[in-house]
Parts: C-alpha cells; structure tokens; sequence
C-alpha cells in the first residue's frame, strides 16, 4: 500500500483520531467522580478554615463539614430565605453574572463552640483573572473572624501572596460596620493601614490592583447580605 | 534483513539509559525544556511531581510512536506525534486531579505544558520514529531521567536556601518571629534567601550545572 497517498492519510488520521478521542472519553469520565469529590472536599475545607477548623484532610471534610456547619441558605436580594435553591450548589463564577435581582446569595451558618459564625462566600477579579474566597462573620454579623482568598492566575510573589497567611490573618477582628451600623466593608489600604483602623488592612506592595480587588470583592458581595443581617 | 540479534541491554543500549543523564543531557547539554525547569523548581515535591510526569509522557509517547512508526505518514507525521503527546498528558493531567489534587494545583498550567517540551517532541523525532519499542523504552527512560536530575538539583538547591526546607521539611532550623525563639541556624541571625525563589535564580542555578558540569567533562566545550 503507498502510505503517501491521500487516501491512506485520511483514513490513517481518522482511526487514530477515534481512538484517541475514545480513550481520553473514556478516562475523563471514569475519573469525574473522584475530581469533583476533590473539588466539593476543597471547598468545605476553605468554608470551615474561616472560622479556625484547620488541619483537616479532604477525606475529614465531609464529617466535619456536617459537624459546624449547622444551616446553608440561599439568600434573595431581600434577604429573605430561598427554600428551593440548595446553597451549596450556587457556583459564583456564574451566579454573579445574573442581575443583582436575580441571584441567589449563599450563606453558611455555623456553630464553634457555642458561638454561631456567618460565613459569606466572596468572587470577584483581581488583575488576570477571578479571585473568590470566604469570609467569617461573628454571631454580631459586624466583627470578621476568618477569611481566606484564592485566585486563578495572580502574579506569583505580588497579587498572589492574597493566598499567604499573612495577608488574611489581618482581617481577624476587622470590623464592617462602622459605630453608627453603617456598612463600610474594610479595604486593602495602599501603603498600610493606620494601627487602630478597624476597617483597613495593609494591602500588597506590587499587588495593588489584587488588593483593590479584594476589597471591592469583599464590599460587593458583603453588601448584598445586610438585609438579611439587619432582619436576622 | 539478517539482523543480528541484540542482547537486551548491550553497550549500545546502556548508553541509551546513560548518555542523557550526562554527556548529552536535554538540559544542560541539548538546553531543552528550561521553561518548566525554571517555572516549577521553588519546592522539590512539585519537582519530583513533575519529573514522574514528563518520565511518563516521554517514555510513553516514544514507545507507541516507535510500535506505529511504520505506520504513520510521512506528511502528517509532526501531527500525529502532537497528537500522541497531547493526550498523554491529558491522560496524566486527569489522573493527577482525581489522586493527588493538591500536587495538580500546584503545577497547574504547567502539566498542559509538557506538550511543548521540546524533550518530548525532539526525541520522538530524533529517536523513535527510526528506532524500534524496545530501544526508544529506553531512550525514553534516559531522557526523562536526565531531565528529572537536572530538575532535583536546581529544585533542592531553590527550596534549601530559599525557604530553608526540603519537601516542606525544615531542615536549617525553625524561624520564629524573634531570634530567640528561633532554632538551628535561624538563631544564629541566618535569612533565607528570598531571590532563591525567584525564577532568575534557577537559570543562574542551571547555568552553574552546565558550568559544572563541563569543566569536568571538557569535550562538550564548544571549539569555535
């Protein structure tokens, strides 16, 4: 057979092409299960980090996620409780592209030690790409008591150190209200927050744009709650 | 066609095994696949992840493209050798995220990437298209080991001086926020070296190999 005619290229190029195709179906579904396991295990891991459960493995995950997390509800822009929506499920990345009317906001009620903690997931953009988190809120839904950022493609060493625990150990005891109970949100303060400034953080030298991202991030997604947390 | 029959591993095919992990290694020899080797080496684990990983692919890829080297056209060659390539590392990509999640976050885009070392495409080209199963194993298993040496050495010299651990292991001592309650070579006023971590310093450090490496074996001196 002449291996250089067309015809035997053609028909070459489509066997190993279905061949291939059919082994990477075939892989990408037998292996789905466990990914998306992983996925779900990460983030029950990052929602209860908020509020100091740390050091648990994925395979913990699960347990410890039924043991504080004590409620998960989907908020309307009301703040009242969307009983048919299951809060977990919400993926951010798609959910904020509806209309502030017509999306679903998630929030983690749980239980440490007595004390009940709000957990508020976060999704935004910092300067490539997404940047979400989640931030923990004290039963007086005011003083922040964990949050942890992760991002898709920040600058190593820049944007990216949002994800170092320097960085997010300085929103503990940060507050989102001011005296009056007025919302403030706190911000990623360029050049270092004041001491004493219960509303800023330092944000990242060479990570500016990062920072700003997460404080809008934070202020954006936080504002949507107040409703329910003033009824509440 | 009265080939003689070659023992499985005569001197000829030591020398597949050896070669690439000296005198003709694809880094600091042949100066292929550098972007991964300055983009992953921060830490030896994500190193070692991705040595296996490229071992895997180039040893793969150059077995199944030698079974049907007689196979592929000679016009659509390049393409069908991508192709090959491209699906094993998906293949690996896929298995990393479902078995070692945390390890498939770390390298991220760089997995995607083994596509484009040049390693694996060059000796496809170079080697298995010409040689039969048996011996591109075994160029396949040399290359890979000759990229992962290379990538061990920089990555323990990166993570020790840089953060002062190996495999997140703290070998210099702890450092604590003051000195006095800092151990080992930290409470003697030692600092890690924050450039270590850097990408500039993994060419540097790759350039002290090929340095190193060619005052002791000077035939691969360049005569100009």
């Amino acid at each position: 057979m002449n291996r250089n005619s067309n015809a035997y290229t053609f028909v070459f190029a489509i066997i190993i092409v279905t061949i291939i195709a059919g082994l990477l179906a075939f892989a990408a579904t037998s292996l789905k299960p466990l990914q998306d396991a992983n996925v779900k295990a990460e983030k029950m891991q990052n929602i209860l980090g908020t509020i100091g459960v740390t050091g648990i493995s994925r395979e913990e995950a699960q347990g410890a996620f039924d043991q504080y997390i004590k409620e998960q509800l989907a908020l309307t822009q009301e703040g009242t409780v969307d009983k048919n929506t299951d809060a977990f499920k919400i993926g951010l990345k798609n959910e904020i592209k509806k209309s502030v009317k017509n999306q679903r906001y998630p929030l983690y009620v749980a239980e440490k030690d007595g004390e009940t903690f709000y957990i508020v997931p976060l999704y935004g953009s910092g300067l490539w790409d997404a940047i979400w988190g989640y931030i923990a809120l004290a039963s007086d839904k005011n003083t922040i008591v964990g949050a942890n950022f992760d991002h898709k493609g920040e600058t190593p060493g820049l944007g990216a150190e949002i994800t170092t625990d320097w960085f997010q150990a300085q929103f503990k005891g940060k507050k989102i209200l001011d005296e009056s109970n007025n919302f403030v949100s706190v911000t990623a303060v360029k050049g270092g927050a004041k001491s004493g400034d219960t509303h800023g953080v330092d944000a990242i030298s060479g990570g500016t744009i990062t920072s700003n991202g997460v404080s809008n991030m934070i202020e954006e997604r936080l504002s949507h709650y107040l409703p329910y947390f003033k009824n509440n | 066609m009265a080939e003689v029959k070659e023992a499985l591993f005569s001197k000829q095919n030591k020398a597949l095994l050896s070669d690439p992990l000296n005198d003709n290694n694809p880094i600091s020899v042949q100066v292929l696949g550098i972007c991964s080797a300055l983009a992953i080496t921060v830490q030896l684990k994500p190193a070692v992840v991705m040595s296996l990983a490229v071992l895997f692919v180039v040893i793969a890829s150059n077995v199944v493209v030698s079974l049907i080297r007689n196979l592929i056209p000679g016009r659509i060659r390049i393409i069908v050798q991508l192709l090959i390539v491209a699906s094993l590392v998906i293949l690996v990509d896929q298995v990393l995220k479902a078995y070692a999640y945390d390890v498939s976050k770390e390298l991220s885009v760089f997995v995607g990437l083994i596509i484009t070392n040049c390693i694996v495409m060059g000796r496809l080209e170079a080697f298995a298209l010409a040689n039969g199963p048996w011996k591109s194993f075994l160029d396949g298993v040399g290359n890979g080991a000759g990229y992962a040496l290379i990538l061990v050495i920089v990555a323990v010299f990166r993570e020790l001086l840089g953060s002062g651990k190996l495999f997140g292991i703290e070998i210099l001592g702890h450092k604590a926020k003051t000195l006095a309650e800092s151990t080992g070579l930290y409470s003697l006023g030692y600092e890690n070296n924050g450039f270590m971590l850097l990408s500039p310093m993994a060419l540097v450090t790759v350039g002290i190999i090929i340095w190193v490496q060619r005052s002791k074996n000077r035939k691969l001196i360049e005569q100009h």
